[in-house]
């Protein structure tokens, strides 16, 4: 059981990443990413099961959250912002 | 299995998704080239919305369309419990009553309704407001109808770092006082008001106190009944939610009684009559639910980001002052002037970062902000002020390429400017005396 929940935890880690890293718009992406990356660290020693589980149907929904975003923002995107024009995405 | 209805709808998705794209990618062409837009350091102006906020908004906005005032079919009985479940979430935030929240269209609204609401009902034996002079704009023009109108409104001189006195406070409440309004963190400056200490007088001293928590409602912790505040102004654009709903807390034990700006159906316990924006009061719920749960983190990565900034500058630049007492301020909100530097050509010169000089609505006009006045600023510091403001989507990269250029702008304004050649000379610029031709 500890081991398919660590492999649950990864792939929705690595689900996350790629899909915040879509956004068109420079600060939600960043922000995106930051802030799943300081989630999951900071319940990295999380034992409890129904605390994990809890945690890990948040981090569904936040996916799912996200997707819907993305559907969404990509139909209105922001202009390039003026510093960040030549950057590639992060 | 995948149906082949399932193939159809994704299909047919497809198709559309990929005309929408055509149709902007040909729109964007046609609009200016290249268009970029600054970095956004504008936070206390107004925030972006949060992506949960817009996910939690926009079924509202599409297929649950009922007025939650309808009684008598499913549309009215969903839209209520959405606008319940928004009205929970903010009392949570700030430690009170699902029953004390009233929603109206922003915080203007809800200061001009407790200013003028607490003032008229309790005019026959009070007739005496307290206010300060750093209140936003809708509070002082409140005041002043009211002056009109025939009550005595004293408004407080605030000290140098911009907190008020409390002794000086205690000395202006008179029997006949019905209001003391003072903001929680003002929008300028940044200065975190003595909120506890003053809502403790006020109970004290039997007089009702407003506090207009707009810039501080979902960043610092509130808790309504420890602070005794009896009346709190929220906004929902300044918290990362919708603009055009904010809301207001009325404390319901002891009562507070107002007489209300906005008359009809008597919706929201008679106080702000008028169809409740469904939409807009689930965002303003969301946005304050994910305020609580993000206060923490967000203060913590916004103080690092304001401490980077101002050690950056202060570090390469000389003459820098930073308006308000260093200590008891949110970090979020920077004023910083700089010596020897005009205000208006230090922004235009900073033209890849949205800054503003002062408070949006004093924008337009060219006089130094009445806030920058009234903590005592000397006239010249007044004019070159400018305001940074840093929020949970600000990133270190922004923080990094503001300071660099505003460092370089800085330095490359006072080369021309001749005040700082007379400074580098020794020459007190005080001791000038300039003629009139």
């Amino acid at each position: 059981m500890a081991a398919s929940s660590t492999a649950q935890v990864l792939s929705l880690y690595r689900l996350l990443m790629k899909e915040s890293k879509k956004f068109p718009s420079y600060n939600y992406r960043t922000y995106a990413l930051r802030r799943v990356r300081d989630a999951f660290r900071e319940n990295k020693t999380v034992e409890d099961p129904k605390v994990l589980e809890e945690l890990l149907n948040r981090a569904r929904d936040s996916l799912a959250l996200i997707q819907r975003q993305l559907v969404t923002e990509q139909h209105w995107p922001p202009f390039s912002s003026i510093v960040w024009a030549q950057k590639q995405c992060k | 299995m995948i149906s082949s209805s399932n193939v159809l709808i994704t299909v047919t998705y497809q198709a559309v998704k990929a005309q929408l794209s055509l149709d902007l990618v040909i729109k964007s062409r046609e609009l200016e080239k290249d268009e970029l837009r600054p970095l956004y350091m504008d936070f206390q102006a107004t925030t972006p919305m949060d992506p949960r906020v817009l996910d939690a908004m926009l079924p509202y906005q599409v297929n649950y369309y009922g007025n939650p005032h309808s009684r008598t079919h499913a549309y009215g009985w969903e839209s209520e419990s959405a606008m319940e479940k928004a009205r929970k979430q903010i009392a949570a935030l700030i430690g009170a009553d699902p029953r004390e929240i009233v929603f109206t269209s922003g915080a203007t609204e809800s200061n001009n309704m407790s200013i003028k609401g607490v003032a008229r009902f309790y005019k026959a034996k009070k007739k005496h407001i307290i206010t300060t002079q750093t209140e936003h704009k809708c509070v002082l023009d409140s005041c002043r109808v009211l002056e009109a109108e025939g009550f005595d409104v004293t408004y407080l001189p605030v000290k140098h770092n911009g907190l008020i006195d409390l002794q000086q406070l205690e000395e202006m409440i008179r029997p006949d006082t019905s209001l003391v309004s003072v903001m929680t963190i003002n929008n300028e400056i940044g200065i975190k008001q003595p909120i506890k200490d003053i809502g403790h007088l006020c109970r004290s001293k039997n007089v009702f106190f407003h506090t207009d928590a707009a810039q501080a409602v979902g960043k610092i912790p509130i808790n309504v009944s420890d602070w005794k505040v009896d009346l709190m102004s929220i906004s929902g654009h300044k918290i990362y939610g919708p603009k055009g709903v904010g809301a207001l807390y009325v404390r319901r034990r002891p009562r507070v009684r107002i007489e209300p700006l906005q008359n009809g159906g008597g919706q929201e316990r008679g106080l702000r009559s008028g169809t409740v924006p469904t939409p807009l009061a689930v965002g303003l719920g969301a946005a304050c639910e994910i305020a609580q749960q993000e206060m923490a983190y967000d203060h913590k990565h916004v103080t690092m980001l304001a401490k980077r900034f101002v050690e950056k500058i202060m570090s390469e630049i000389a003459d820098v002052v930073m308006n308000g007492d260093p200590d008891q301020r949110y970090p979020g909100c920077i004023n910083l002037s700089f010596a020897y530097v005009e205000g208006e050509s230090l922004l235009m010169a900073l033209k890849d970062v949205a800054l503003s000089s002062g408070s949006a609505c004093t924008s337009a006009s060219l006089e130094p902000s009445y806030v920058l006045r009234a903590i005592g600023t000397d006239e010249d510091l007044a004019h070159s002020s400018i305001r940074f403001g840093i929020g949970r989507f600000t990133t270190e990269e922004e923080v990094d390429y503001t300071a660099d250029k505003c460092i370089q702008q800085v330095k490359w304004l006072r080369e021309m400017s001749p005040l700082w050649e007379m400074v580098q000379e020794g020459i007190d610029l005080k001791s000038i005396k300039w003629t009139q031709h």
